[in-house]
């Protein structure tokens, strides 16, 4: 908006400021030089070379000289913009100037570093990107950060351990939430659990305690039996449009959202012979061992049953465990019962699980390592094994099969997915936006994720997600406002034809396609300043601010000149 | 009540801590025992499994 109005004709006085940083620049190129240089632009009123022009004295020095040189523009020329920038952009606006009026040049990365050993080159270089920095900076204008306002409430969909968890940890913090569940009760996967490993305490007592919690917490609002049927707006103001319980349409103003959705234990008929019957998985066994009648005397478990193989290539991790505890439970009920676990390599990560497998093999449950060249055969009586160490096959005669299987994602994950405009990975789970450095976070901002849609969890992965996921909308929503760069683009209505180019190509859906005037427009919010639509764009209607042609074309234009 | 927290620890656990509260408005105060923080991170080149630079 500022951009747009015509300025009165004003003197450019710009600053240059270039960085030694020690000798990491000065030991490989001539900073003297490329200052002196800098001093005879056009332009260019000011020309100072710095030690560390990130260091205290460095940032005085540019806002003293804003003051005294009356600067409207300042050029640094020194390391990483992505380091960088913030702190320089900051320095100039408590100076008084408009960050916007900024430029930085990174004569460390592109000079010094990638031309160590030839200082005259890097050198002439580093001249050459300033030239074209100052005359970049002749044509910046001063931009106003986008503001807008945040709504302190957030959606969670899904009711699990991760779910509730998100919940508890967001409406303790003061903020309010909106818990939507598909089913008619909450929960997830642990209202049909037995015990929880390692710690072995009741998963009813564990749930309810939880349920009981996020219940009474009366800025917690719930919905069971309940869907997300769509999503408008964006970070700080989305709108859930909600099935409520009734199939009524329920709408509901959120800053952020929380997706919990878990997974589903893999049921497969014929799998290994599965019959549900004398053939079951561990989920299935859950509820019989919640009974606390146990009749079987001879268990074979079998270890990765449709997983690690060519159909689903991961590994589910939580099931390994999930086969120990509940050996061990068939023991306790019945210690006369004899149980072997057929596995490949058993995940038992951390210490406390680490050390139930110890116990587990105290107790005298066997292990039998098998080779997935050839997986046990289940037959009427007996589980044929191949021992791959002896290489002989042996019969174990069966009362009881269970099967390990993996969590498999949610065959409506991929709906939610479409509807949230967020990725999968190729099992059907969601995607993080960087496996280590934002792990709870999806790439679309304002949206995060917890516990098995993100991977299989065990209970207390699933809460500390929950919890994680929740501190992380904290950082989002402790604000005021929403603030956010200046740096997108804008169409011109004048001159737009509405051929909606740019609209295909933007990756974030920020432009939209306005039916009575015919023309497009960008949402300032939704977009990333990426500039496809600039590039695209065939009548110069759309550009980016910061990024306009004449900006473009000027910085081209010096390197010319060289 | 302070509204000042202390984070104790400066790898990659108590930076993202520290980072995170201060995304949030509060004053964080990083206490580390070496020079440096960063931690272990800090001294690996890779980090499995997406290998990227684990500076
Ligand atoms: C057989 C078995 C034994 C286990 N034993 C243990 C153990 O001993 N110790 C341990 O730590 N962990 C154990 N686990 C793992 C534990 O169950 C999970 O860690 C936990 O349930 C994960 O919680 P979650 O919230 O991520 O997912 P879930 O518990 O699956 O909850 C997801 C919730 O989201 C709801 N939902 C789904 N889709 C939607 C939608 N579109 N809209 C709204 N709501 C939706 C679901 O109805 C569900 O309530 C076991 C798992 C299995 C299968
Ligand atoms: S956790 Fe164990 S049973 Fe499950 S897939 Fe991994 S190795 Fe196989
Ligand atoms: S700059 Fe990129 S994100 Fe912004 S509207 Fe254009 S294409 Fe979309
Ligand atoms: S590409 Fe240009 S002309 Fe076409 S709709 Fe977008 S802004 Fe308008």
């Amino acid at each position: 908006m500022a951009g747009k109005k015509k300025k009165e004709f004003e003197e450019l006085r710009i600053g240059v400021f270039i960085c030694d940083c020690g000798s990491n620049i000065a030991g490989h190129l001539d900073c003297k030089a490329v200052t002196e240089y800098a001093a005879t632009l056009p332009g260019v009123v000011f020309a100072k070379e710095n030690l560390y022009t990130c260091s205290e004295a460095g940032i005085l020095e540019i806002q003293e000289a804003i003051k005294k040189h009356k600067l409207n523009r300042v050029v640094v020329a020194s390391c990483s913009p992505r380091t960088h920038q913030p702190l320089f952009q900051n320095s100039c606006k408590s100076a008084g100037l408009n960050p916007y009026l900024f430029e930085m040049v990174n004569i460390r990365d592109q000079c010094s570093w990638v031309h160590m050993q030839d200082r005259e080159n890097a050198t002439r270089k580093a001249m050459d990107l300033v030239r074209m920095a100052v005359a970049r900076a002749a044509f910046l204008e001063p931009q106003q950060d986008i503001e807008s306002p945040l709504t302190p409430r957030v959606g969670v969909i899904g009711g699990g351990s991760a779910g509730l968890s998100a919940a508890e940890g967001l409406s303790r913090m003061g903020l309010e939430v909106v818990l939507v569940e598909k089913n008619k009760e909450l929960g997830g996967l642990l209202r049909n659990l037995h015990k929880v490993a390692p710690e072995g305490v009741d998963a009813s007592e564990r749930l309810e305690g939880l349920i009981q919690d996020v219940s009474s917490r009366p800025n917690v609002k719930i919905f069971t039996g309940a869907e997300l049927k769509s999503l408008d707006g964006y970070v700080g103001n989305y709108v859930m449009n909600i099935r409520d319980g009734e199939g009524q349409t329920v709408k509901e103003s959120v800053g952020c959202l929380v997706i919990a959705i878990g997974a589903i234990p893999l049921v497969q008929k014929g799998l290994f012979g599965h019959d549900g019957k004398r053939v079951i998985t561990q989920m299935e066994l859950e509820p019989i061992l919640k009974k606390g009648k146990f009749d079987a005397k001879r268990v074979v478990m079998i270890q990765c049953a449709g997983a690690r193989g060519d159909e689903r290539s991961y590994c589910s991790r939580i099931c390994c465990m999930i086969a120990v505890k509940n050996a061990m439970f068939i023991k306790k009920l019945s210690p006369d019962t004899e149980i072997r676990i057929l596995y490949r390599d058993m995940q038992m990560y951390g210490t406390e699980k680490e050390k139930m497998l110890w116990e587990a093999r105290g107790e005298g449950i066997r292990f039998e390592v098998y080779d997935p060249a050839h997986p046990p055969e289940v037959g009427d009586k007996a589980v044929r094994l191949r021992q791959p160490l002896l290489g002989r096959e042996i019969e174990f005669a069966y009362d009881l099969v269970v099967l390990s299987t993996p969590l498999v994602a949610r065959e409506d994950a991929s709906e939610l997915s479409q509807l949230l405009r967020v990725p999968m990975d190729q099992n059907g789970f969601f995607l993080e936006a960087h496996a280590k450095l934002r792990p709870l976070d999806f790439a679309a901002d304002g949206i995060f994720l917890a516990g098995s849609c993100r991977y299989p969890a065990t209970y207390d992965e699933a809460r500390s997600q929950g919890l994680g996921a929740a501190a992380r909308v904290g950082t989002i929503l402790f604000k005021d406002k929403l603030v956010t760069s200046a740096i997108v683009a804008e169409i011109n209505p004048e001159t737009c034809v509405g051929c909606m180019g740019c609209l295909q190509m933007c990756p974030y859906g920020a432009i939209s396609y306005d039916q009575e005037r015919k023309i497009c427009q960008v949402n300032e919010i939704l977009c990333k300043g990426c500039g496809c639509c600039a590039a695209t764009c065939p009548s110069e209607s759309a550009s980016l601010r910061g990024f306009k042609p004449q900006q473009l074309m000027s910085q081209i234009r010096a390197v010319m000149e060289g | 009540m302070s509204r000042d927290i202390l984070v104790i620890g400066g790898g990659i656990a108590g930076i993202q801590a520290a980072l995170d509260l201060a995304e949030m408005d509060f004053k964080v105060h990083l206490v580390e025992r070496l020079p440096s923080i960063g931690g272990k991170m800090a001294q690996l080149d890779k980090t499995f499994p997406t290998n990227d630079c684990a500076i």
